[in-house]
């Protein structure tokens, strides 16, 4: 039964591994949940997942899992003193399941069988009552999950108790395909990081003071070193106006954090695409513009370069002389872009818009296919594969 | 090993959650590492575990040039240095320069003691990486003096993080994992009560409202959180408002008093006093 658990919440993305599932069978042995099935979802908590975004991964798999077996229970409970039972199932309990894993699959059978005739005894029983079918409760169905049904069903049960806690899925949005704050961002960003040395030597350089010091005959002689900062450098072009205003928020949330995550961030923006010059004000977008050309000859090529927009736009935006919608430009987009691509190697493009999305528009797919692939969703999983992607090439 | 249980304290409140963990994290001797929005009582835990248990209670707080040998030893290579040149005779004794850290304090302990490593996620990515053999078998290897410090009682060790950084997996996989979540409403009355038993229910009732109604605020950059929920009730009851002021709905009193105890930041009180001034407005 607790192998089956485990491989399930594998396959659903929480990465449970031999060690932690083998400290969680240590932790039953030593008796550290009593037998309440809310102890147990703790416990199994603790140990499997060590991340709280996987926390409600983890609260759906186990919702799914022990559904039909915590139903079944139930109705046990029901019929037969509850003390006796409790005591019943300890005993099995601590003769099989917390000696021999083996054995746990003879729970597991003998709870299934209980599940499923309960639910033939649900058909015959209560088929007609008007809480079957509203809102589609099916306990022992292929997808199992369904909170509202459940809790239907739940509350108009003979036995009456709270709904529990891993159907109340309070950590839904800490999931990481969802959620997104500075400093969520920050932490990601923090990966970029590369520490160097430069500046005034103020740090005891100890080995080298050792090496000197013997060479100087023994005679101590100190040495220094400047301190380590974080020497990463980001060339930032943000996409505004028009289909971005859907992901203010979210931009503005990026651009903070790397702000403040990045002494050397240079910033500018652009709409829809890259043409001949860029903005620094967006107040004063037509006036102050700086030539594309200065950019490029400005900042090295170790600098890495992000890209922030949806891609979405007409193909020709792209592609042709005259396509921008602001003006007329001599020189295609796609030109000045594959100048920058091949001006800074490290390069990635976060688009705010849905990944599934993606496919829907063509100029999307066109962009990919400049930026060789390296277009990344702009979540923290997404940005997490494109800081990586910035750090590969080097 | 004994097997004490940890069931909260006169002055902390532990939700049922939380005692599972930290029961399992000293019955098994495994670490246990603690997450949560700052101000949940991440770093407090360790100490009340300690008093609880009556335990001795050791603290290493890691800064971001905190290096995992200094929880070990160090050996102070520049003392002996100066020393040699002094012609001290203390120099012949390697062992007079090494000095412990945390770990190796703990590791000594008579009673099986407490280490809160605290807020792991400051130093270096590979920090807790350094860490991994020591805190599975609980001893290191001191080279200088070509001795093994071994651990003479297994010591419960909590962490806690801010989430500033990903921990690596092999560390996480040693280590049993608890999210502290905020707390809920009957939760928060309780921590209230153990802190200020004599607090009137009505002032109370009113200042989680108050305190709840902000958190729910949509956009604020730092939502306040149980500490300074504490803080804020502290200050209420040095300056005895009465709980009708909480509830008053005078417009221009658009914000709560003393609300420099709960908004930490002037965009989060500009927010706030727009959002309550529209609400008014719409009310009217």
């Amino acid at each position: 039964m607790l192998v089956e658990l485990f491989h399930k919440l594998r396959s659903a993305g929480v990465p449970a591994s031999l060690t932690e599932y083998l400290m969680l069978m240590e932790a039953m042995q030593a008796r550290v949940a009593s037998v309440s099935i809310d102890d147990f979802y703790h416990l199994a908590r603790i140990a499997l997942v060590k991340d709280e975004r996987h926390y409600d991964r983890f609260d759906r798999v186990f919702g799914a899992h022990f559904q039909g077996i915590e139903a079944a229970f139930q109705e046990v409970v029901g019929d037969i003193p509850a003390d006796w039972l409790r005591s019943q199932v300890e005993l099995q309990l601590s003769e099989e399941e917390m000696r021999q894993i083996e054995a746990l699959g003879g729970w597991e059978q003998l709870m299934k069988t209980l599940a499923q005739r309960l639910q033939e005894q649900h058909g015959r029983h209560e088929g007609g009552s008007k809480w079957i079918g509203t809102a589609g409760r099916s306990p022992f169905g292929a997808n199992g999950y369904n909170p509202e049904g459940v809790r239907i069903g739940q509350e108009t049960s003979r036995h009456r108790r709270a709904v529990k806690v891993w159907d109340q899925r309070a950590f839904r949005n800490l999931d990481d395909t969802v959620e997104l704050g500075t400093r969520n961002i920050k932490a990601a960003l923090r990966r970029l990081r590369a520490f160097a040395r430069s500046g005034a030597a103020e740090e005891l350089d100890l080995d080298d003071t050792i090496r000197s010091t013997a060479r100087n005959a023994g005679y101590l002689e100190l040495k220094m070193v400047p301190e380590r900062h974080n020497a990463v450098k980001v060339l930032l072009f943000l996409d505004v106006g028009g289909s971005m205003d859907d992901h203010v928020r979210i931009c503005a949330e990026l651009f903070s954090a790397s702000r403040s995550e990045f002494k050397n961030l240079e910033y500018y923006y652009f709409h829809n695409f890259l043409y001949e010059s860029v903005w620094k004000d967006n107040r004063r977008r037509f006036d102050e513009r700086v030539p594309l050309t200065k950019v490029l000859n400005t900042y090295g090529p170790d600098y890495k370069l992000i890209f922030v927009g949806d891609a979405t736009m007409s193909p020709y935006e792209i592609s042709q002389a005259g396509g921008s919608v602001e003006h007329y430009n001599e020189i295609p987009g796609a030109v000045w872009f594959r100048s920058l691509i091949e001006r800074y190697p490290a390069a990635i493009w976060l688009n705010p818009e849905l990944e599934t999305r993606w496919p829907y528009s063509p100029s999307v797919g066109m962009v990919r296919e400049l930026m060789g692939e390296r277009m990344f969703p702009l979540t923290i999983e997404g940005l997490e594969r494109g800081i990586k992607a910035l750090r590969r090439r080097h | 090993m004994s097997v004490a249980r940890f069931d909260g304290t006169d002055s902390y409140v532990a939700t049922a959650d939380l005692k599972m963990a930290v029961n399992a994290a000293v019955t098994l001797g495994r670490p246990l590492l603690v997450k949560g929005e700052p101000g949940t009582g991440k770093t407090r835990l360790a100490e009340e575990v300690a008093a609880a248990l009556g335990r001795p209670f050791y603290q290493w707080h890691i800064k971001s040039t905190t290096k995992a040998q200094q929880g070990l030893y160090e050996y102070d290579a520049v003392s002996r240095l100066r020393d040699s040149q002094l012609g001290d005779a203390r120099v012949h004794d390697i062992s007079n320069y090494i000095v412990r850290g945390k770990l190796w304090e703990a590791f000594e302990s008579e009673e099986r003691p407490v280490l809160l490593i605290d807020e792991i996620d400051k130093a270096d990515i590979e920090f807790p990486n350094d860490l991994l053999l020591e805190l599975d078998r609980m001893e290191f290897f001191v080279y200088e003096t070509q001795q093994v410090v071994k651990a003479r009682n297994r010591p419960i060790i909590l962490i806690t993080s801010n989430n500033e950084k990903e921990l690596p997996d092999a560390f996480l996989r040693r280590c049993f994992f608890h999210y502290i979540r905020f707390p809920d409403r009957d939760t928060m009355t309780e921590i209230v009560n153990v802190h200020y038993p004599d607090l009137k229910k009505t002032l109370l009732r009113e200042a989680l409202e108050v305190f709840f109604d902000i958190r729910e605020v949509p956009g604020l950059k730092k939502k306040p959180s149980t500490s300074e929920l504490l803080d804020w009730i502290k200050l209420l009851v040095a300056e005895d408002i009465p709980p009708e002021v909480l509830r008053s709905d005078d417009p221009r009193k658009t914000i709560p008093v003393l609300h420099g105890a709960l908004l930490k930041n002037e965009q989060d009180v500009h927010l706030f006093e727009r959002l309550v001034f529209m609400a008014k407005r719409n009310a009217r």
